[in-house]
């Protein structure tokens, strides 16, 4: 199905709003491939399409929501039918209802590639046979490669209300990802190596393989740190980790809601001068560069800390309206099994002046950190606590040491906010909302 | 059904969903949905090829068996017939009343009851979400090698989330249901008893203290830290690992990996648990597996595919997200068996250390054994007394060095709250449980100095 098809069925969706009633379609179209190896032979290799449909129905100032995997009539005619009928049973809020156009120009963004779409299968299957192979080959005391895998994606989109929003987009994306194991079993070390790109041309095979063999085998012989309060330099990978955290601290429906911790605190210093966070969707070179939000709404850069001061929260339609304000165009979807929440979508934070070995040189001693585990349990962005398991290397006199393993490295968000002693100027690309670059902070603990 | 491969294999699915969220006083959404479709896998050799679809008509399956057989290699060409035969299974949770015969308005009542319970538990609450949901997931399998299979699995759950405001800030408190049944679940479990716990535990965190940091004996309540064995040694015991030799418990059956005190449980049988089935996704049924026995690794979790390769049947533990998803070897209901001890008198023996009364997730990397869980409700133990409450934080440990530490297991047993573990992108519903127990070190991530 053509973007201009989806397009029209979700105007023709729209269409179907009764008196007094707003409606809302998001409808989509995805095809994607995923390629499994193992030893040299192909594990698994899977493809196929889908079909996803949202639609919201607000009527009297309540809101429904109903989604399906299919976008057979029948279905469509049954997922409307039961946004209608679950909009009977929320409460009433004057705040609710659906995006308007608001004359803001979408940015003209070409995030598809056509040369993903004639991307050979047998193609696919040798990059990934190839990236498991140069993992092997890359080092003799990589004694196993746990999943090297191709995957690719190519997602068109469209979301049309009764109030006047048509926005369409689409989008192509592929990832190489390798984990390599080295070492024996008494001393076994893992590292993780990716490459992502919206088209194949983008992907850089060698590096997504060198990354995995040095980060299995630099931690080969680690052993547990002492407990104590340091200085620790994050790599990209985990501050990008960090920013989306940060970000959903900022979301202006948990502001409202009395959920975050910089709810007061606008305008105030949270952060040190040399600190900027942007969300900008608008950047093409983003990999969350969208020309609309989720509601349809063109997107914009967002300043949310500017030189250490909180300058914005991010909103969509309803939290914009109980707020008194415009919405940033910060509507996501996590999936199409609800309806849009605000979020980030293209982080960062500008970059300063140092290369990472000059951060880690004027900070003598630390521990730089390679992978954390348990965000999800370690971290609690309502009272700021966070506590995460970590592996990295320890930095003496400004250069890396010996691996560490099995600790943990703990503060509140708050304090690592206003603890930043250092800025990378590597700012990295990576697949998430987020871009990453070193950052030093001080004063967390260690505990070992 | 034909193929050239070696195993073909056909999984079709149908699921319904409901669910309701409160939040901020508001019953902001009602969601429903609707997923069917079907995923074919056909295996050649060592490599399986895999497509699904949303197309249930003769053509759709039509189409994606041949992307399947396509992508697995299909030698082509050859026919074979096959008798499919009915797989007896154990008989699936009993399910009184079907969510979807209940009114959308009792469910939303619900939450309303639920909301204001916590509310009234005290002051300092300022915000509560309550979310229900309940779904209905009809699967039927059927293979090359005869089996067909069918099960009926419905899901009720409820949890509610506070957050108190108090001169330290904001603190949080959590507490769920979830089973393998019908909106009678509600008959057992009281709304406002889930409410009020969650409630109490944001207060009670408004005076807690940070977590210490550094190495000390943890004592783990009753139903609260299943998801310890779920991480510190659950996944490395599956099969998938083990085949590619990236679990630390590869080659070690029949060997001592734990405190012989620990006998651990994968059981998909047990009745109306969150992680029940009657069949797994690949339609063998459900089964009750001793992987720790006293101490002594016995066997391993299975899928079709791994136990094929070891000659051997699967242990039941086949399972997937959706019909988008390939099948793998994933837990059901994992638990550790009680012990002797009485559970106050672990925490009397214990002189300084920690007491952990609820724990969140956990993550595990199965080729190293290091994994983190994290601690929502925890106290300081002083003196072989419970003092001060403290902050959450996560806590560190290697898999078969925790094992091995457990050196107390008390004689009471709980189920824990219902979770969802995901593996390699896919989520499932599982269940956890153990008896109050003592890891003698583990390492806490606080903040302490």
């Amino acid at each position: 199905m053509t973007d201009r098809s989806l397009l029209e069925l979700a105007e023709q969706v729209a269409g179907w709003a009764r008196d007094g009633e707003e409606v809302e379609a998001y409808v989509a179209r995805g095809r994607d491939t995923d390629v499994q190896v193992f030893s040299g032979e192909v594990e698994s290799l899977s493809s196929a399409e889908s079909a996803r449909i949202g639609i919201r129905v607000v009527r009297n100032h309540r809101q429904g929501f109903a989604y399906a995997g299919s976008l057979d009539p029948d279905v469509i005619a049954e997922t409307l039918d039961e946004a209608r009928d679950n909009a009977g049973f929320a409460s009433e809020d004057e705040f609710v209802g659906l995006a308007a156009p608001d004359g803001v120009a979408a940015a003209s963004l070409d995030l598809w590639r056509d040369d993903l779409a004639s991307y050979p299968t047998d193609v696919k299957v040798a990059q990934a046979i190839e990236l498991e192979r140069s993992v092997r080959a890359g080092d003799p005391r990589i004694r196993q490669v746990q999943a090297a895998s191709w995957g690719d994606a190519a997602v068109s989109s469209a979301v049309a209300t009764s109030t006047g929003i048509r926005a369409s987009v689409r989008r192509t994306a592929c990832f190489l990802t390798v984990n390599a194991v080295a070492g024996d079993s008494s001393d076994t070390q893992t590292g993780y190596g990716y490459s992502v790109g919206r088209g194949p041309s983008d992907l850089d095979l060698d590096k997504a393989a060198a990354d995995a063999v040095e980060r299995a085998t630099r931690l080969l012989g680690a052993v547990k740190p002492r407990s104590d309060h340091v200085t620790v330099v994050f790599e990209p990978r985990i501050t990008a980790t960090l920013f989306g955290i940060l970000a959903g601290t900022l979301d202006g429906e948990s502001v409202l809601k009395g959920r975050s911790l910089f709810a007061n605190r606008l305008g105030e210093e949270v952060s040190v001068p040399g600190f900027t966070l942007v969300d900008d969707p608008t950047d093409p070179d983003a990999y969350g560069a969208a020309p609309f939000d989720a509601e349809g709404l063109a997107t914009r850069r967002n300043v949310l800390i500017e030189g250490g001061m909180l300058q914005r929260f991010l909103y969509d339609t309803y939290a914009a309206r109980r707020a008194g304000t415009v919405s940033t165009a910060s509507a996501v979807r996590a999936g199409f099994k609800s309806g849009p929440g605000t979020g980030a979508r293209a982080l960062s934070v500008v970059p300063g002046s140092e290369s990472p070995d000059e951060i880690l040189a004027r900070i003598g001693d630390g521990v730089l950190i390679q992978s954390i585990s348990g965000v999800h349990s370690g971290v609690n962005p309502v009272s700021g606590d966070f506590s995460v398991g970590a592996e990295g290397m320890l930095v003496r006199a400004g250069a890396l040491a010996g691996p560490v393993r099995e600790f943990t490295i703990a503060s509140t968000i708050q304090r690592m906010l206003s603890g930043v002693v250092g800025v990378g100027s590597d700012l990295e690309r990576l697949p998430s909302s987020a871009a990453g670059l070193t950052l030093a902070i001080a004063d967390i603990a260690l505990s070992g | 059904m034909k193929t050239g491969g070696d195993f073909a294999e056909i999984y079709a699915e149908d699921r319904r969903a409901t669910g309701a969220v409160l939040d901020d006083g508001r019953v902001e959404d009602l969601v429903s949905g609707r997923e069917r479709g079907a995923g074919i896998r056909v295996v050649v050799g060592e490599t399986t090829g895999f497509a699904h679809t949303s197309d249930l008509t003769e053509a759709g399956l039509i189409t994606a068996a041949d992307a399947a057989a396509g992508a697995a290699r299909e030698g082509g060409g050859v026919v074979r017939t096959i008798s499919l035969t009915r797989v007896a299974a154990p008989a699936p949770s009993r399910v009184e009343v079907l969510p979807e015969t209940v009114a959308k308005a009792d469910k939303v009542a619900l939450l309303r009851r639920a909301d204001e319970t916590a509310r009234a538990t005290g002051g300092s609450i300022r915000q509560v979400n309550a979310v229900y949901g309940d779904n209905r997931r009809r699967i039927l399998v059927a293979n090359s090698d005869g089996v067909l299979a069918s099960d009926d699995q419905v899901k009720t759950r409820f949890a509610v989330s506070c957050v108190a405001n108090g001169d330290t800030g904001m603190q949080t408190g959590r507490e769920s249901i979830g089973a393998t049944i019908g909106f009678e679940l509600f008959r057992e479990v009281s709304v406002e008893e889930l409410a009020r716990m969650a409630a109490e535990r944001a207060i009670t965190k408004l005076s807690a203290r940070p977590a210490p940091s550094g190495t000390l004996p943890v004592v783990i309540k009753q139903g609260s830290g299943g998801v310890l064995f779920h991480e510190a040694c659950g996944h490395g015991l599956e099969a998938d690992h083990i085949a590619k030799e990236v679990s630390v418990f590869t080659g070690r059956t029949g060997q001592l990996v734990a405190s012989p005190l620990v006998t651990l449980v994968d059981d998909g049988t047990m009745t109306s648990e969150w992680g029940a089935i009657a069949i797994d996704d690949e339609g063998h049924p459900a089964a009750r597996n001793v992987l720790i026995e006293d101490g002594v690794l016995t066997d391993y979790m299975w899928d079709w595919l791994r136990a094929r390769k070891e000659g051997r049947q699967s242990s039941g533990n086949g399972r997937r997200e959706n019909y988008q998803c390939l099948p793998m070897v994933r837990m059901t209901n994992t638990f550790v068996l009680a012990g002797a001890e009485d559970p106050d008198e672990i925490v009397r023996q214990t002189g300084h250390g920690v007491y952990v009364a609820q724990l969140g997730g956990g993550q595990v990397n199965t080729a190293t054994g290091d994994f983190v869980f994290g601690m929502t409700e925890a106290y300081l133990i002083e003196d072989g007394q419970l003092t001060e409450p403290l902050r959450d934080a996560n806590l560190i440990g290697n898999g078969p060095e925790v094992l091995r530490n457990i050196d107390v297991v008390g004689n009471d047993f709980a189920m824990g709250s219902p979770g969802t573990c995901g593996k390699q992108g896919q989520g499932v519903p599982v269940g956890t449980g153990q008896p109050t127990l003592r890891v003698s070190a583990l390492t806490v991530g606080g903040t302490a100095r």
